[in-house]
């Protein structure tokens, strides 16, 4: 068991211990290319953004949950239901959305040209709608992790506080505030996360962060150290919000909650007018209005003539990439998750963590680590299906990873330890008892995998094959040359198969929840 | 007698999902402990929150020392009552070390006089060494004493403890509800104590109140409830195994098991119930058998026998470890009580000669 596992570790890790390698090898002009204003600028601009998108997700992800879990909303169960839905549209499509709303030869000019002769629109381009887009994509992230601290809240708690003296404003400040405290810094750290390795919707809003740099001098320059340099900068910026992330998961984690009683309802009043509006502004921008624009584009490119034909190919492109990757991947997730859920030691620890690795790597940096992996070593690979295939596991493994060790954790030990005793040997104890319990821990892993790899723009966009196309090139594709209507169908697929792994992760994290918990 | 420190009057709560209150009326006096016991969902807990100000009641009145808190028009909110709560799960606040939470209600005061008066609680509920300790480290008991200095810490008024006991094990909560009461006796604090277990209720409680579906049946001392119930509920709770049909005669009152020489109120051939304890039944082989012994369970230091009479009653009986009978033996059942019999007529309880038990105090 611990061959493969490691043989998968090591095939994890290889790439990007070369890129590593062939970063350092780039000599001083690539270091001095590394501090020149421009590429201080591409940090400042990449940090600058993660941390305004998670200061205005914060707010609004924090309000609404309270908003919906502590008081007397109207409709509240309903807008709870709704307002979490941003998070299922990919962001390059939300982007997408966005700019051909707004943008010049958008549907709003459109509108506006023929009502008013108005030619000209602020630009859409840039930082603020960088921050627009992705604030409305990520505010979900927030609005979960307040919204189960927030319903959790015990009321015995606040009532503690308020019999010693606390007024309700004052219990809200010390009591339930610092309860939320943890749940909220690792909800925004994975916001910041997001918005560090997102490269579809900065890239169409054409704000220059990390991601969108590295694209671009992979694109024009004959060197690409310097491409190189640019991911190794990002990874350790995304190593360390998930160190952060991680520690504060962990301190978090230890506090026992046991509360049972719910919590006392605020009364809104007058108030009410103005939180209704709120919720409706945020499922205005995030909900109804892509909804509304995305038909449209749907609507008015069948009416041109846009044929479905045409989608037909990427659609075959994006569910066969993603199936092999889902059955790889799966496979390769296999013996490590055995490995760390039954033999917990130093080695098997080690291990799981290099197989992490691509939780930690943006995919555009996967991406570029393959290319150069493969144009130096295995140059019969290079433009394969094979090497996209390589990335997409790289990438996804951990997410397999974490479905197959949670349903392996389920199992108990003795059931295993019943069959050995009963004459089985290990491998036949693995295929007669634990495989059939785990099976739909598996089956969800490669669903997952499926439904996670058809999203997937940015490293689809550096490896695939000449003439390979998906779903996800095909939407980019169109929306560079601005056909917005070509790109509505592709992207209406891509949220659907995205609310279905979101409808899964939840569907999974609820059983194993429910099952630690008995 | 002095005036009380707390007054209930005719309090009403019903509300979806709290146990109703029906119609509540209790004093508790200074320096007491009220017990109040009763079966889960009897509004014992409703009672407590309202005094508390959690709720507020839907008719009646809250006084504490001749200030109104409650009434459907007045609410004194709950940090303005001076009332400390302690919690059936203690509702430590997570994120504040032990000395943290003690120190919670206190911060009005100058820094050197909490940091005294916390220091001061943690030791007289012997945690001096745990101030620093997160409560998640921290066993049952501990985290149980920690409720108890936090809730004592701002010097409250009155105590109100809703079953605080309940989550620990038998010998811990043995161990703690004396040290409780003897910490509360000495300091003279005045408390009520809600708890569902009648035992704990007479060990705890100065006086009793027994509640049943949202009303307070008996308020007395524990010595009272215990023998002279105000009803058939009151003595069942009261651990009454047993209710023997009877009928009144000139010279008492004739049952199966013979005539029990106790004089009531009522005229001749009035049908009454006698509440009879296990260990007011007593069998032996001699006379004429009126039951056989249908089972035995051995207790250690006795035997708990279940007699049948010949009309099929079944009741249950006490006997020393050593007294050994055989199932399906015919025995002569009888009243062994050396006191008088609880007598019930049409749910009611009927007084024979007035007793009063004025002179008995605990402590």
């Amino acid at each position: 068991m611990y061959l493969p596992a490691a043989l998968v570790a090591l095939a994890m890790s290889l790439p990007l211990l070369y890129l590593v390698v062939r970063a350092s090898a780039a000599g001083r002009s690539a270091w001095n290319w590394l501090l020149r204003a421009q590429t201080l600028q591409i940090m400042g601009q990449s940090v600058g953004l993660a941390l305004a998108v998670m200061l205005a997700a914060l707010i609004l992800g924090v309000l609404l949950a309270w908003l919906v879990s502590r008081t007397d909303l109207p409709g509240r169960s309903i807008w709870s239901a709704l307002l979490p839905l941003p998070l299922v549209i990919p962001s390059y499509v939300g982007a997408y959305l966005f700019v051909s709303f707004f943008a010049p030869r958008g549907l709003l000019q459109n509108l506006l040209e023929g009502w008013l002769g108005i030619e000209r629109l602020p630009s859409v381009y840039g930082f603020w709608g960088a921050w627009l887009v992705l604030t409305l994509m990520t505010y979900p992230y927030i609005f979960l992790a307040a919204r189960a601290v927030f319903s959790r809240g015990d009321r015995s708690q606040e009532e503690a506080a308020r019999s010693l003296g606390c007024s309700p404003l004052e219990t809200f400040w010390r009591v339930t505030l610092p309860q939320l405290r943890p749940a909220l810094a690792a909800s925004s750290l994975l916001v910041g996360l997001y918005v560090l390795r997102d490269f579809g919707a900065v890239s169409i809003l054409r704000f220059t962060t990390f991601t969108r740099a590295i694209y671009l001098q992979y694109q024009s320059s004959i060197d690409r150290s310097a491409a190189a340099l640019l991911s190794l900068v990002l990874i350790l910026v995304t190593v360390g919000f998930l160190i952060a992330e991680q520690r504060i998961r962990r301190s978090a984690a230890e506090n026992p909650h046991t509360a049972v009683h719910p919590a006392e309802v605020i009364r809104l009043g007058g108030w009410q007018v103005a939180a209704l509006g709120v919720v409706f502004l945020i499922l205005l921008f995030g909900l109804i209005f892509p909804t509304g624009v995305l038909f449209y584009w749907l609507i008015r490119g069948l009416l041109a003539g846009e044929r479905i034909a045409n989608w037909l190919g990427p659609l075959l492109g994006s569910v066969s990439s993603a199936g092999l990757a889902a059955m790889v991947t799966v496979v390769f997730a296999f013996p490590v998750s055995v490995l760390s859920v039954r033999r917990s030691n130093w080695l098997s620890q080690i291990l799981e963590r290099w197989s992490y690795i691509g939780y930690a790597v943006p995919g555009i940096v996967v991406a570029l680590a393959l290319v150069f992996f493969g144009a130096n070593f295995v140059p019969g690979l290079y433009q394969t299906l094979f090497m996209l295939l390589f990335a997409y596991v790289i990438l996804f493994l951990p997410q397999a990873m974490g479905s197959i060790q949670s349903s392996l954790r389920m199992v108990q030990r003795s059931l295993e330890e019943a069959a050995a005793s009963l004459g089985e040997n290990p491998l036949r104890v693995f295929q007669r008892v634990t495989l059939p319990l785990i099976t739909p821990g598996v089956a969800s892993a490669a669903a997952v995998v499926f439904l996670t790899t058809m999203k997937e723009l940015p490293a689809t966009l550096l490896l695939a094959p000449t003439g390979f196309s998906t779903l996800a090139t095909q939407v980019w594709g169109a929306v560079s040359e601005a056909y917005f209507a070509r790109a509505a169908a592709p992207a209406l697929i891509l949220i659907l198969a995205s609310s279905i792994s979101m409808f899964l992760i939840n569907h999974h994290a609820t059983l194993s929840g429910s099952s630690q918990r008995q | 007698m002095k005036e009380p420190l707390i007054k209930c009057d005719h309090l009403k709560k019903a509300y979806h999902t709290q146990p109703a209150v029906e119609d509540v009326s209790l004093h508790v006096y200074e320096g007491e402990i009220l017990a109040v016991v009763g079966p889960s969902g009897c509004g014992k807990t409703t009672t407590l929150r309202l005094i508390a100000g959690f709720e507020r009641p839907e008719r009646g009145e809250i006084w504490m020392q001749g200030r109104l808190l409650s009434s459907p028009d007045i609410f004194v909110p709950p940090e303005k009552r001076r009332i400390g709560v302690v919690f059936q799960d203690y509702a430590l606040f997570p994120h504040l070390t032990v000395f943290e939470n003690v120190a919670f209600g206190l911060r009005k005061q100058p820094h050197p006089q909490v940091n005294r008066q916390v220091n001061q609680m943690l030791e007289l509920v012997g945690l001096n060494h745990l101030g620093k300790r997160m409560p998640h480290e921290l066993s049952g008991g501990e985290r149980q004493r920690v409720a108890l200095a936090r809730a004592l810490a701002p010097r409250p008024q009155v105590l109100l403890l809703d079953e605080p006991f309940s989550s620990l094990d038998l010998d811990l909560r043995l161990k703690l509800r004396e040290e409780v009461r003897t910490l509360l006796k000495g300091m003279g604090l005045t408390a009520l104590f809600v708890t569902h277990d009648q035992e704990e209720a007479l060990y705890m409680g100065d006086r009793l109140a027994i509640m049943n579906e949202g009303v307070v049946q008996q308020l007395d001392q524990p010595e009272v409830i215990f023998s002279q119930p105000i009803n058939p509920f009151v003595a069942e709770f009261m651990g009454s195994a047993n209710f023997l049909p009877g009928r009144v005669v000139e010279q008492g009152i004739e049952t199966e098991i013979g005539l029990i020489p106790q004089q009531v109120s009522l005229p001749a051939g009035s049908e009454v119930e006698l509440a009879v304890r296990a260990d007011d039944i007593g069998f032996d082989l001699k006379g004429p058998a009126n039951g056989v012994i249908l089972s035995r369970v051995f207790k250690g230091v006795m035997n708990v026998y279940k007699v049948r009479l010949h009309s099929g009653m079944v009741l249950e009986a006490f006997q020393p470890h050593y007294r050994l009978f055989a199932e399906g033996q015919p025995v002569r059942v009888f009243a062994d009580a050396g006191h008088e019999l609880a007598c019930f007529h049409n749910g009611a309880a009927v007084k024979g000669d007035e007793r009063h038990l004025d002179g008995v105090t605990k402590d």
